[in-house]
């Protein structure tokens, strides 16, 4: 009985820290979204060139963003669980890989969106957008390897990690090539979101839009974690339940 | 076939398996089992199903990681992992059935670190010499067998991991390992198997594994 | 060293007798590059301007069906426990079996490649481009597709489970070999800096590809 206590003692720390941060967290998110949303379709001027299709990049670049830092967050917790073993490195993997695949498809639709009015079809084989694709695909197949060894979390858990590390070792020569076969097909990229050429009047609604999503990502990824920590719990419940049945049994038959 | 092992009693290899514990899918299958193997000993290894003893061989081997505990092999060759001091044979031959018995036997002595040399009398103790140029799919349960255990005289190393060896086997070809192993602790080889049949060794000396406890 | 290519003779000698998969892949890169045609038109200008991408798209997608096999068989009788007792660390283990998957697979398919590429009206020059592009690119395709063979070891539906796997790792090399062809066949474009980050690539997962393979099998020895 000790490893149990053992293994929930540093998650249970954990449940008690995040039951207090995450209404603040969301509370937060919530504001600076509202505040943001408010910016973008009140105070933002239109583009000269675009008109109002212009704002759904401050939907856009949030999401684009957040699909890479989704990633980031699986390669260190993947690193900790494979370096450290830290028990709560594989939760925090899990937990990061649909909500991080989630903003990638938002950036990808939202791309798409506004690709129509800008480039004339709804998508365009632009760096960028190939290269958040393959971000896609990645996370595509983290998850799909974690589901396909789901009678065995554990083993699940580090074979992803090591999925999760190769793919942030790859995942900056993809973007090389990608970046590569472009100039190769289509030199100059029709769209330079960056620089401190943008307006302030663009700028800061970008900024309490990404602020907002970032905090909105942290919440629900604390939340996922959770989540699957109370699923750990009920499964190591279940697992004590026959190891006790098995027990006795042995006790009978002696 | 019975090559000296270790002649100088300092460097005598030993096993010693310290305050073990392993996990395996979130489960204690063994905490806190203790005990040693000298040289020259066979420690059998009993229990129920699920009891931990392939858990325990593997843990041997190196295939899993303990969760706390020691273990630790001397001898001559300390610094070499215990992995590549030991055979194993496990549930499965580790045979393929498009290569010849002789084939199978010869890739396992050349990469274990054994030679040519030792494949025909390897075949001739467990009674597959006939049987050499046959494509081991061919072969019967029993005689497949008998080949993943002759992997244990192909290379010449001290401790005998086995999980359930004579399972498949005759009465007959169990006699034979028996005088394998009998032959291999005589010469100072140490021989850890699991096992609920009786393999019939002169010595041995038994282990009973029970749910997650380990008593000797 | 020595336990190292006598791992690789048996791996060749397996997939010697055990045959099917190199005929498989061949087969397979055939009848992808013949349906190209059927579905574009057999406008001849058109296809000579596709065709390296048509060879390249095909072989990976060929070399893809076998890498299920590289640990696979050996997990199932139990080779595997028996390698990881044996003098060589996991990695070489993996990487000798890329090795001869590499062997085995990949340079058949390349010998096969110039076959194709006559039926797509490749421009004859790009030929020695092809096959060379082809030899210097594919060790990338056995040593990263081991790391999807030996992390779906495991699980059930791994052949399709393969491809999600590691066709993202396989971009750059498709990239870097296609634009190394094509800037013989369609000017400009520079055929040494396309061979260069090909080469360069394959250097790349010739070390990744073991380590993170290894890693995958040992987390399955247990």
């Amino acid at each position: 009985m000790q490893t149990l206590t053992q293994r929930l003692a540093n998650p249970t720390r954990f449940m008690e820290l995040s039951q207090w941060l995450l209404p603040w967290l969301s509370g937060l998110a919530a504001l600076l979204l509202a505040y943001g949303l408010y910016l973008t379709f009140f105070v933002a001027p239109p583009d000269y060139q675009q008109g109002e299709t212009v704002k759904i990049m401050f939907i856009h670049v949030p999401a684009a963003w957040l699909a890479m830092m989704g990633y980031m967050v699986i390669a260190v917790s993947s690193f900790g669980l494979l370096v450290f073993r830290h028990p709560l490195a594989d939760v925090s993997a899990k937990a990061a890989a649909p909500i991080g695949a989630a903003f990638t498809l938002l950036a990808l639709v939202t791309g798409a969106l506004w690709g129509k009015p800008m480039w004339g079809a709804y998508w365009v084989w632009d760096a960028r957008l190939t290269s958040v694709l393959i971000l896609f695909f990645l996370y595509l197949g983290l998850m799909a390897l974690r589901s396909a060894l789901d009678e065995d979390p554990a083993l699940a858990g580090k074979l992803t990690a090591v999925l999760g590390l190769v793919g942030v070792a790859v995942l900056p020569v993809i973007r090389f090539s990608v970046d590569w076969w472009n100039t190769l097909h289509q030199p100059a990229s029709v769209l330079r979101v960056g620089g401190p050429a943008i307006h302030s009047s663009i700028l800061v609604p970008l900024l309490v839009m990404a602020a907002g999503f970032t905090l909105m990502f942290f919440a629900l990824h604390l939340k996922a974690m959770r989540n699957e920590i109370l699923r750990r719990r009920v499964r190591s419940l279940t697992m004590a339940e026959v190891e006790r049945a098995a027990r006795l049994e042995a006790r009978t038959a002696e | 076939m019975e090559d000296r092992i270790a002649p100088d009693a300092d460097t005598r290899p030993g096993l010693t398996v310290e305050r073990l514990a392993v996990e395996r899918g979130g489960r204690r299958v063994l905490s806190e089992l203790s005990f040693e193997v000298a040289a020259g000993e066979a420690l059998l290894l009993t229990g129920p199903n699920g009891a931990g003893k392939t858990t325990l061989l593997r843990t041997i081997a190196g295939f899993l990681a303990p969760a706390s505990g020691r273990i630790a092999l001397a001898g001559s060759s300390g610094e070499q992992p215990i992995a590549e001091r030991a055979h194993y044979v496990g549930h499965t031959n580790a045979v393929r059935p498009t290569l010849t018995v002789e084939e199978n036997a010869s890739f396992w002595a050349r990469y274990l670190g054994g030679s040519d040399g030792r494949v025909r009398p390897a075949l001739d103790r467990f009674g597959l010499a006939s049987l050499a140029a046959i494509p081991t799919g061919y072969l019967s349960a029993g005689q497949k067998r008998r080949l993943a255990l002759a992997r244990l005289l192909l290379a010449q190393r001290p401790l005998w991991l086995l999980d359930e060896p004579s399972a498949s086997l005759d009465a007959s070809s169990t006699r034979v390992l028996a005088g394998v192993l009998d032959g291999h602790v005589a010469a100072g080889g140490l021989v850890v198997a699991a096992t609920h049949l009786d393999l019939g060794l002169a010595r041995s000396r038994e282990l009973r594994l029970g749910f997650a406890a380990g008593q000797a | 060293m020595n336990a190292f290519w006598t791992l690789v003779k048996r791996d060749l000698l397996l997939a010697l007798r055990e045959g099917g998969a190199t005929g498989t892949a061949l087969g397979f890169y055939l009848i992808v590059i013949a349906l190209m045609p059927l579905g574009l038109g057999p406008d001849m200008q058109l296809l000579a301007r596709i065709a390296p991408g048509m060879l390249w798209v095909g072989l990976l997608l060929a070399a893809l069906l076998s890498l299920g096999r590289m640990f696979d068989t050996d997990q199932d009788e139990g080779v595997l426990d028996v390698l990881a007792m044996g003098p060589l660390p996991l990695e070489l283990v993996a990487a000798a079996k890329a090795v001869a998957h590499w062997i085995s697979t990949c340079v058949p398919l390349a010998i096969l490649s110039p076959l194709l590429g006559l039926m797509l009206n490749l421009d004859l020059a790009a030929y020695p481009v092809l096959i060379g592009t082809v030899l210097a690119g594919s060790p990338a395709i056995s040593f990263l597709g081991g790391i999807g063979a030996a992390l779906t070891l495991r699980s059930r539906r791994g052949g399709l489970l393969i491809a999600l796997l590691v066709l993202p790792l396989y971009i750059p090399t498709l990239i870097f070999g296609i634009a190394a062809i094509s800037a013989v066949v369609t000017p400009p474009g520079s055929l040494e800096a396309s061979l260069l980050l090909l080469s360069a690539v394959t250097i790349a997962s010739l070390a990744i590809g073991p380590i993170a393979a290894a890693a995958a099998l040992r987390a399955q020895l247990g």
